[in-house]
């Protein structure tokens, strides 16, 4: 209409115009391309991420269809035989038991056991022992899983470990287990090497969150002569609500990955009692050479994360508190 | 009846607060010889002779002979740490620069489909190296890049991508708008933009991201394990499994082994502390 419109004015007026046009349509080609080329920004990230993480993730699915033969290295597509394989494996079982103790157990002390912790230390007035009970415990979580694992393996150890001696000392004797050795406590003995490997870290992380409270808020608490147990509770709680909602997930998924300290302290032993999803999935893969059911056993971990990171999604749109 | 309720209740409060406080000192204490005493251990345990280990667990060593450390540094722990330098200096670089790319095109240009692209990189944190496994081994088989530092570097790229860029994003997000219109009117390109103007003011959060990828990538385990074979390319997680399963009943070389791994991740935490505390109350307080 406009441009119909101008045209009728005159010829001279008429060219200018189409000039004019022309060069905005010449200006938004080269903006549209412009902003295409921006797409170079986050071409390498795309293309890794495709790549080397949802291209095998994918392909997972697919070889967890298949069975591979040792000898003849024949591939052939079973369907979903090496799941059906799945649950009459009663290794898979108590590995996914195991994973889940491993849940429960992570999120009690490292969430909620460092919630507590990251509460009273950042109740001292110093700032300097704030800092160096951050520091000293966090510490742990600065070291490699291998490292910690293989500490640990040499504490539980009958001969020169220091647990079952100081259990000796403090008189717990009757209490001393082969601790990595015995079907019943492998598995938690390394759980609860893990809390204390791990416990700094969201400590650290819940201190954070807490110093990011404005500080009126617990000052105007004080003056209403609100005591500091019940400062945490109406306070501190739900106002790093989102923090604990953030640890919850990476502590639930966490779980369900886990695999060095295992291989490292016991190898999944005895008797397969301490094998997780993760060691297991390494066990049928690459030790049995079985990639096909090793593929399903992994698929398992992939729902397992993906229901965890559903259940946070819930969680958070539940609605959240802000000040 | 308040008037006499007043003078009862003033010295017990602070009473009962004084026990609260030793009570919480002495766990803090309690808490921090637990974790502090293994590792503590560690160390000495690397000073001492089998002999000693055995004999006398809780003891300070006889004499403090350096014999162990040089003695695993010799086995192999030399080759290990200079493969997980490599490896860790390497993936960093490449993980953070294109971290700080990505989360330059997704905050601070008019790229098209930015929702999409988000999506994609911060889904990846929801995918873990257990599930992937199996079909990398195969992929870099057939990439003819199996058992190579290669291998290490691309894989802790490629999955630290989505944390580092989650981290970076949030803390450019916040930087203001100003900062692109005054750069653009005085004629940067974008590249200038980025180098020159967005990424020095990331710096905190850059060093944050240092910290953690150096965390991880120095003590990866299950793709340094399942990745490589030989001993060229062993980094020291792997290598200290080795070495344990080597001279299982050398404890002390053992010990002192675990101990040179421990010490420069532990030294970098405490010499960086302060930037690592700040970046990650900047970038996951969000």
């Amino acid at each position: 209409m406009k441009a119909a419109g101008s045209r009728a004015i005159g010829k001279g007026a008429g060219v200018g115009r189409t000039d004019a046009s022309t060069g905005r349509l010449r200006g938004r080609a080269r903006e549209a391309f412009r902003q295409c080329f921006s797409f170079r920004w986050v071409a390498a990230a795309v293309i890794v991420l495709v790549w080397f993480v949802y291209f095998p993730v994918v392909d997972n699915f697919i070889i967890s269809t298949t069975r591979s033969d040792i000898y003849t290295g024949d591939v052939s597509y079973v369907g979903l035989g090496n799941y059906s394989r799945l649950l009459h494996d009663k290794v898979v079982w108590s590995a996914l038991w195991n994973n889940c103790a491993y849940a429960v157990i992570s999120v009690i002390f490292q969430v909620f056991g460092a919630f507590i912790l990251a509460g009273i230390i950042e109740s001292l007035r110093s700032d300097f022992w704030r800092r160096f009970w951050r520091a000293l415990y966090f510490v742990p979580s600065a070291i490699s899983l291998t490292v910690t694992g293989l500490l640990f393996y040499f504490i539980y150890q009958p001969q020169i470990g220091i647990l079952d001696a100081v259990m000796r000392a403090t008189g717990l004797g009757a209490l001393i287990q082969p601790w990595l050795g015995s079907e019943h406590t492998a598995i938690y003995a390394i759980i609860a090497m893990s809390q204390w490997q791990g416990f700094g870290y969201s400590t650290l992380l819940f201190a954070v969150a807490i110093q990011k409270i404005p500080g009126e808020i617990f000052d105007a608490a004080r003056i209403d002569g609100i005591g500091p147990i019940r400062r945490i509770i109406s306070i501190t709680w739900p106002l790093t609500r989102e923090m604990t909602g953030l640890m919850i997930l990476v502590t639930i998924t966490g779980a369900f990955q886990v695999f060095n300290e295992v291989m490292v302290m016991t190898g999944g032993g005895p008797n397969n009692a301490s094998q997780v999803l993760g060691t297991w999935v390494y066990q049928q893969g690459f030790i049995q050479d079985d990639f096909g059911y090793g593929a399903a056993i992994a698929s398992v971990v992939f729902v397992a994360t993906m229901l965890t990171g559903a259940a946070h999604l819930w969680y958070t749109k539940r609605g959240r508190v802000s000040w | 009846m308040t008037t006499l309720a007043v003078p009862h209740t003033g010295p017990r409060v602070s009473a009962t607060r004084i026990i609260g406080r030793t009570l919480l000192l002495s766990f803090l204490v309690c808490l921090g010889i637990v974790v502090a005493y293994p590792l503590l251990w560690m160390a000495l345990n690397g000073f001492k002779d089998n002999e000693q280990i055995f004999g006398t667990p809780f003891s300070l060593p006889r004499h403090f002979s350096w014999a162990n450390y040089v003695n695993a540094w010799n086995h192999g722990v030399r080759s290990y740490v200079i493969t997980s330098l490599l490896v860790t200096i390497s993936s960093g670089i490449c993980t953070v620069l294109i971290s700080a790319w990505t989360a330059f095109g997704l905050t601070r240009t008019h790229l098209p489909g930015r929702p999409f692209i988000l999506a994609l990189v911060l889904g990846g944190l929801m995918l873990s190296p257990t599930v992937a496994l199996i079909p990398l081994v195969q992929m870099f088989q057939g990439l003819g890049l199996y058992n190579s530092d290669w291998a290490l570097i691309i894989l802790y790229t490629a999955f630290r991508v989505p944390f580092t860029t989650f981290l970076i994003r949030a803390y450019m997000i916040d930087l203001p708008a100003e900062l692109d219109e005054a750069a653009t009117i005085d004629g940067a390109t974008d590249s200038q933009r980025f180098w020159r103007v967005i990424l020095p003011m990331c710096r905190p959060i850059i060093i944050s991201c240092i910290i953690l990828h150096v965390l991880f990538a120095w003590n990866e385990y299950i793709f340094a394990m399942v990745f490589t074979s030989g001993s060229d390319t062993t980094t020291l997680p792997v290598g200290l499994a080795l070495l344990m399963a080597r001279h299982s009943t050398n404890y002390a070389e053992v010990f002192a082994a675990m101990t040179i791994s421990a010490l420069p991740i532990v030294v970098v935490f405490f010499a960086t502390q302060r930037y690592f505390v700040r970046g990650l109350a900047e970038g996951i307080g969000k």
